[in-house]
Formats: C-alpha cells, structure tokens, sequence
C-alpha cells in the first residue's frame, strides 16, 4: 500500500496535504494555547467555521470523484452526507440520556414528546460509538450499492440518473420530515451534550473534531488520489470519456461506476458525520435537493477532476457564502450563487484549478521548467484559500 | 318613536329578526337584499296568520319563565316558546344559544341584545335602550344546551329559505330526535321544493327507524328509503340501529348496511380516480412545457418551475390592476393573465436561451447547473419585488364553488384546470403537428444538421422552442394560481414532479407525457388513502426509480441511433 500512495503524490498534492495538516494542527493549537489577547488566536467560532467548511471539502471530494472522473453527476450526494449525519446524531441524542428536558434515560426527548412507548428497533447500538461510527459508512454505502446497483446495471446515466438521484434525495427529505418516521421530524436531532465523553461545546472538543476533519480531509484525499492514479482510475476516466467505448473493449463499466458511487457515498456519510457535532444539529432540510446541487457547484467552481479543485472549491464558495449572508448584502447571496452556477459553467468550465493549469502548462512548457518550479507555483494557488 | 303596540309593526318587525340572526356572519351587502325580500315575504304570511295581536298568553308566560333564572323553568319556556308558532321564537332561542338573552328577576321582563347592540324585550319585540342594571344574562347546562339546539333545528325546518329547511332536515336526520316527528310531518306536507321534500322524507325515515313504537312497516319503508340515499351518513345511522330488533327488520338494515358499503366504496373508487385526474392535470400542465424542452430540445430546465412562477405572478399583477382600476373586469381576469403569462414567460425563455443555453449545447450537466442558477436568480428577484409571502389571487366567480355528482363533489376550479389542460395539450399537439414551426421543430430534434443542410435556421428554432417550452409554463402558472400559493417558492415545489412525469413517460414524445402525468397523478391519490399522503409521494418517488431501472428511457422511448447521442 505505501507504495501506491507514493506514487498517487505529485507535488501540488504533497503540499494540498501539508496545507491541511497544517490547518488542522496550528488552528487547535492557536485556538487552545494562545491567550485570547493575542492576534494570532483564532477564536473559537471560527475554529467551528473552520471545521464545517473542512468536512464541506470532504463531500466536495466526494463528488469530485464519481463526478471529475468518472462522469456520474449525482443531484443527490446531500442525501447520503445527511445520512451520516443522522447516524451521529443518534449517538449524539443516546449520550444526553437522562439530562434531556423529560429526563428519559433511553427515549430522546422527541420520542417521549410524541408518546413512543420503547426505543425502536433501529435505534439500538447507536449507544455505542464504533456502532455509530460503522453506521456512518455502512448507511450510505449500502444504499449508494443497491440504488448504484439498480441504475448503473440498466445503464441509466448521464441527466436521468442525475435526476432520480434528485429524486430520492427529495424521497428522503419528505420521509425525514415525517414524525413518526423516528428521526425527530422536521425539528431533526439536537441538543447535544456529549461526544466520547468530551462536552461538543467545548473548546478543546471542537478543536479536537477539526483536527479529526482535517485528518478525514487528509485520508479521504489519499483514497482519492490512489484511487485516481490507479489503474482502474484510467478506467473510470475513460468510462467518462467514452462509456460504450470502454464497455466495448470488455471492462464491465458499470461494476466499476458501482465502487467508485459507492465509495464516494461513504466519504459523503464520514463527512456528513463530522459536521453534526461542529454544527450542533441535523434535520430534514440537510436532504433538500438544493443543497446536493450547491454541493456539485463547488466542485465545479474549484475545477472538476481536479480534487485540490474540488477541495478549494467547497472553502471559497462557503467563505463567500458566509461573508456574505452575514452581512448587510444577504438579500444578494441567492443572486450571487446563482450568478455564479452561469458564469462558471459559461465562462470556467475548468474551475479555478483546471482553469489555472491550462494557463499555467503551456508556459511551464515554454519555460521547460523542472518540476519542481511548477509545483512550487501550483502550491500558490492553494495556499491562500486554505488561510482564509 | 315608533308605536310599539301596533301588531302589524310588531310582526313586522319580529319578521325582522330572524333574517338579521341568520345572517349577520354572512356577506353583508348580498344578504341584507335578500334578507329584506325574506323578511317582507314572511311578515306578508305573518300579517294574515296572526290577524290578532299577540299579548299575554302562552307566549309570554313562557318568556317570563326565562327570568326565573332555573334551569327546570329554562328548560319548559324553551319547549313552549319553540312550539308557539311565535315569529319571536328563533330569535329568543339562538338569542340564549349565544348568551344575549338577559333577564330582569325583580319586573320578570327578557330582554335579546341583537348582534348590532340594538336590545329589544323579548316578549313584544319593542325597542329598549339599555338593559336594566340587575339584568342578568339566562343560564344554560350541557342538557339546556342539547335542547336548544335540537329546539333551533326545529324552528329552522319552517325556514323559508329552502336552503336552511334542507340543512335543518340533515341535522334531524343525523340526530333522530322524535320530538321532531310532529314537525317534521307538518314540514312534509307542506313542502312543494322537490328537494327539500326529499330531506324531510329521510329525516321522517330516520327519526321512525329509531322511534321505538313505530310499526315494523313503517321501519322497513324508513330502511329503504336510507338505503336509497346511500351515503356516509345513512351508514352511520343504519350501523347505529341498536341490536335488538325483529329478525324482518335486522336482516333489511343488513342488507342496506351492505348495499350502502359496497356503493360508497365504488363512489370512493370514483372519488380518488377524479382526484387522480384532477392531480394529473395539474402534472401535465406543470410538465407539459418541460416536454418540450427537455423532451423535444434535450435542455435539462431546472429553472423551468420559475417560469411557472413566472406565470402565477403576472396573474396576480393582472388581477392587482384590475382590482384598483377595472373591478368590472375581475371574472375576465384570468383569460387577460393567459396570453399576458404566455408572453412575458416565453420572452423571458426566449432571452434565457439566447444568453445562456445556446452556448451549453451538447453539455447537458452543464445545462443543468446553468439553468439551477437561473430559476436561484428569478426566485431571488421575484422575492426581492414582490415580497417573500404568498400574495393573493382570487377566483373569478365562475371558478368558485362546487357542484355535487352523486356522492362526489367536484370543485369548479379544478374542473376548469383539467379542461383548460387539454386545450393546452391538444392546441400544443396541433402546433407541432401541422404548423411550419411544428414542422421545423421536429426537423431539428430528429436531426439537426440535415434540417440546417435543409436551410432551417436551427438557433432561431431552439430559441422559438425554448420560448414556446416556457411560455407553456407560464400559463400553466395562470392555472395553477388558483389552486395553490403564488410564493417565490411555487416553481421549486413543481420541478421534481415535472421532470418524474418526462422521464416517466418518455422523453421527446407529448403523448408520453400525458400518459405520465395521469398514470402518475391517479397512482398517487389511490395510494393516499392507503399509505397516506407523503408516503404515497415517496412510493411513487420510489416506484418511478424502480421503473427508470427498467426502462431507462420511459414508457414512450424514442427509438434509434439519435438517442443515444
């Protein structure tokens, strides 16, 4: 294994990792030592900031994956990042125990509110965190493998499975927001008191769970990378290319399409997972069909194809978004996103990073240039999203 | 001041009364006509039944009663004073319904506070112009209540309004209250509205079902006859008939119970297929325009629910006009809207196509994320013009109301909304079939470099189809702002639906889409009884996953090398 990693790293790549390392090290650190007097403190809503953009960048991955490079534009990856959510929101609501408002040391407070007489079937082991923690993967990969399995064996592809992905994350929505669903209805699952133990207010357990993004981001980039780099990432990129093509030359395409979907559901659920303590809360509006597309337009603003694109496409697009709903031009933002869903598929269909690299090749071709420079120049252009 | 003594003035003016009660929730202006023409019909009747005038008697000692302020006293002036035939007696009886009917202990005088403040003694109907300091509204108890109330149906099965005799008749014949028996017999025979007849004929039926010494004849005649109206309510009375009765009768009551069981479940059939209809032609007129830009050009339009909007939004710009400058005009309001929402969604269809989506051609994903971001712009910008809210679009008065066939009711609105879907359908379906765009249209889709070769101008096409696509959808938003909230949020709350109905039914084929839209409206109002109704919209969310996995192209494919392309 180490080798394939190894070879999965070009330069721009080793120092994406450096930058979030960095991130998820010297952010804590500042945050927790640093006397909050001092300018380099990072206070600690920022960190929580931080935090939710960094598992933004996970799912952003994620779709960059099944979308950059093997061409399958899921309308519905929100549904399986709020999957894994809801799957850490159930540990989450089993540690309040007895301290909820009712004091019921098994039903969460929502289950007593609407007169559930036991815990339901579904909500036994989520007292357990490796339980948890397997639900998170497990969820929305297996139902990424059994819609995966459905729609890729009947070559359903291209804006009709964009579309019924659309439509089961809107199924979801609809079943979540239902109270006797289980799930809290349309209030979802909130209140929080613990994770392992450690307060989800605290400073140090926030600072701890953007470490823990950070290292998702880092580890999630690397499946990613090797996964790219592979052999069976030339085969994927030649299904996007050309799908009957590859099925012609014998690769059986749609057993490929179901690994890289599936995959690509279980980082959504591992980052939806991490969210929901930064966040707090997790409700039914997580599965609404305009979160998965805002989600696809980060890719496409970073470049799709690209993951570093992908990456820094979720962090710009979120920045914007929060500078600006913050302030007095939130009236503005829905013209804003819009405006840049047409500009960037008119005017930048490569993104920011492909966008770059199509300048930036040629003149490094000129230059005959080793290597090394272009890396270096490369790296320049993810700094500085990555210190905002 | 008026001579309250004069007996004519007085039944005049009792005959007021009612008809102000009666109405005083009601529209005001529409009412007080008809209430003035009531009013001088009853107290013509009035003035030759009640040649003498009307003072101390029966009447008003059982007003005076009230004053005694006992519930056993209460409870005996109620029976008298509803069965005195006065023209008071309403007034005086919803009067203590509402707790306006005060009494004075001391001078045993009854005063009713009329809903406009005006106060009048309850047994003369004079005028009075404050109530005396130690009157004290009358009491009632839950069983006083109960009496009122059936002492008030009664009164109003003498009403003169046919209306308020056939309402009365219902309330008897849910409750069977024999006491009613003499008046409802009375009511019959003199009752000439054929319909009215019919009510108090089952009220009769009802009330000898129940009636403990009526004779087994008479109680299998009343079974027919609530057998023969054969809905909820006469199940409901014939499941309530207690179980010992003689074996003739049981075995009739089982018989209707079963009959009525077996109608209402075909009616119910009935119902939810009507529902079915009247939900798919709200999906195809949502969808119909998509067909024909996803369908027809390939452009995935998710802003196309926006132009749905688009097109509620100027019916209700047309109709805020017409209210501040032309309220003549308000029934036409709708007909302006049609061809105003035609034009302004297909102009802004033809100006999306011509800026955005002819650069995007042959990128489908990327159509689809372009068009997101437009229907996120035109949502903002309505939002940002006319409020986030929902505003108010009224119905012209030809599309209010309800008419009843058999045991359904069918509202106007939606009635006229499924018609108006098949013009829309059928005029589209000519257009594209035998006019030179039609013609054009279909050249492009099936092959657009031959149909260039041929010296089709293939971009004016695409903008004229993109236009038309859009324009559809504008005036399916006319449509739909009768039946649903004209919010920015309209359009969003349709796009799914919409493109469930193309992909359901087949891309690049109308008639696709109409199958789609009514197999797909009527699955889902056959399954909302059963499942209820979000679970019925995720099992056909689901369904229709489960279909596009084995027929990824939809009901109606298009067949050949162009598909796949």
């Amino acid at each position: 294994m180490p080798h394939v990693l190894t070879r999965s790293l070009d330069r721009s790549a080793t120092l994406f990792l450096i930058v979030v390392a960095a991130c998820g090290v010297l952010i804590p650190l500042s945050n927790l030592l640093l006397p909050s007097s001092s300018m380099l403190q990072v206070p600690t809503y920022l960190v929580a900031l931080f935090g939710k953009y960094t598992c933004y960048a996970i799912l952003a991955l994620a779709i960059d994956l099944i979308w950059g490079y093997c061409g399958i534009l899921s309308l519905g990856h929100g549904a399986f990042f709020a999957l894994g959510g809801y799957a850490m929101g159930m540990y989450l609501m089993r540690q309040i125990g007895s301290r909820g408002v009712y004091g019921n040391p098994i039903l969460p407070d929502f289950m007593v509110f609407l007169n559930y007489p036991k815990l339901p079937w579904y909500w036994h082991g989520f007292d357990m965190f490796w339980f948890a923690a397997l639900m998170v993967v497990l969820v929305p990969g297996l139902l990424a493998f059994c819609f995966g399995w459905l729609a890729f064996r009947s070559r359903v592809t291209g804006v009709y499975l964009s579309i019924i992905t659309q439509a089961m994350t809107y199924a979801l929505l609809l079943a979540f927001f239902r109270n006797d669903f289980g799930f809290g209805g349309n209030n979802g699952l909130t209140d929080f008191k613990d994770i392992l133990g450690f307060n989800v207010q605290a400073d140090g357990t926030r600072a701890a769970l953007l470490a823990m993004s950070c290292l998702a981001l880092i580890i999630g980039f690397l499946i990613c990378r090797a996964v790219v780099t592979s052999k069976l990432g030339k085969v994927l990129i030649a299904i996007r290319d050309a799908e009957s093509r590859t099925r012609f030359l014998g690769y059986r395409v749609e057993s490929y399409k179901l690994f890289v979907f599936t995959l690509s559901a279980c980082m959504a659920g591992v980052a939806g997972a991490l969210y929901v303590p930064q966040v707090g809360i997790i409700n039914p509006s997580e599965f609404a069909p305009g979160n998965s597309i805002e989600a696809v337009i980060w890719v496409a603003v970073g470049g799709r194809g690209t993951l570093i694109g992908a990456a820094l496409g979720a962090v710009v697009v979120n920045y914007a978004k929060t500078y600006f709903t913050s302030g007095p031009l939130a009236p503005y933002w829905l013209f804003m996103l819009g405006a840049l869903f047409i500009l960037v598929t008119l005017l930048l269909p490569r993104g920011i990073v492909g966008t770059f690299n199509s300048w930036w090749e040629p003149w490094k071709a000129k230059r005959s240039s080793d290597n090394a420079e272009s890396a270096a120049r490369e790296d320049g252009v993810s700094e500085p999203d990555m210190a905002e | 001041m008026l001579d309250l003594r004069n007996p004519i003035h007085e039944t005049w003016k009792a005959a007021m009364l009612p008809s102000s009660v009666y109405f005083c929730r009601g529209r005001p202006v529409v009412a007080n006509v008809f209430d003035r023409l009531r009013a001088l019909f009853l107290s013509v009747c009035l003035i030759a039944a009640f040649a003498l005038p009307a003072f101390a008697g029966p009447f008003e000692d059982a007003v005076a009663k009230f004053a005694n302020d006992e519930f056993s006293d209460t409870d005996e002036a109620i029976g008298t004073v509803a069965a005195s035939g006065n023209p008071l007696a309403f007034t005086i009886i919803s009067a203590l319904q509402d707790g306006r009917l005060s009494a004075d202990p001391d001078t045993k005088k009854v005063y009713v506070t009329q809903d406009d403040g005006k106060i009048i003694d309850a047994a003369t109907a004079a005028a009075v112009d404050k109530l005396p300091d130690n009157a004290a509204a009358v009491r009632l108890n839950n069983r006083l209540r109960r009496t009122v109330e059936a002492a008030l149906g009664g009164l109003t099965l003498l009403s003169p309004d046919p209306a308020k005799r056939i309402a009365a008749a219902q309330s008897v014949f849910k409750t069977h209250d024999e006491s009613m028996l003499p008046v409802v017999d009375g009511a019959l025979q003199k009752e000439t509205n054929k319909a009215a007849k019919l009510a108090f004929t089952e009220a009769r039926a009802a009330i000898l079902l129940f009636k403990a010494d009526a004779t087994d004849a008479e109680k299998l005649e009343a079974i027919a006859t609530i057998k023969a109206r054969g809905d909820q309510e006469a199940l409901a009375l014939l499941t309530g008939l207690s179980g010992e009765q003689p074996p003739a009768i049981a075995r009739a009551a089982a018989s209707a119970t079963s009959a009525i069981q077996s109608n209402l479940a075909l009616w119910s059939t009935v119902q939810n297929a009507w529902y079915g209809l009247s939900l798919g032609s709200v999906l195809l007129l949502a969808a119909i325009g998509l067909a024909i830009t996803f369908g027809v050009m390939g452009v995935i339009n998710m802003a196309h629910g926006e132009m749905v909007m688009l097109g509620a939004y100027t019916t209700f710009v047309v109709q805020e006009i017409i209210r501040t400058s032309y309220p003549g005009l308000f029934d036409y309001s709708l007909l302006i809207a049609v061809p105003l929402a035609f034009v302004v969604a297909g102009a802004v269809g033809v100006l999306i196509e011509r800026s955005i989506i002819r650069f995007l051609y042959g990128r489908p994903l990327e159509t689809l994320l372009a068009t997101w971001g437009i229907s996120l712009v035109l949502q903002q910008a309505v939002r940002t013009t006319f409020g986030p809210t929902n505003r108010e679009v009224g119905n012209p008065s030809w599309m209010s109301g309800a008419f009843e066939l058999g045991q359904i009711t069918i509202t106007y609105n939606r009635l006229w909304i499924l018609c108006f879907t098949m013009v829309v359908f059928v005029v589209l379906l000519a257009m594209l079939r035998y006019t030179a765009l039609g013609l054009e249209m279909r050249a492009v889709t099936q092959n657009r470099r031959m149909a260039a070769s041929m010296g089709i101008a293939t971009s004016r096409v695409d903008a004229l189809t993109f236009g038309l696509g859009s324009g559809i959808a504008g005036i399916a938003g006319v449509a739909l702002s009768q039946i649903d909230n004209v919010s920015p949020n309209l359009g969003q709350s349709y796009i799914i639906d919409s493109f469930m109905v193309v992909v359901f039914g087949g891309v690049g084929n109308l008639w696709g889409t109409l199958v789609g839209a009514f197999t797909l409206g009527i699955a889902n109002k056959f399954l909302e009884p059963v499942a209820g109704a979000v679970l019925g919209k995720i099992a056909i969310l689901v369904l229709i996953i489960f279909f596009i996995q084995k027929r990824p192209r939809g009901l109606f494919a298009l067949k050949g090398r162009a598909v796949e392309a």
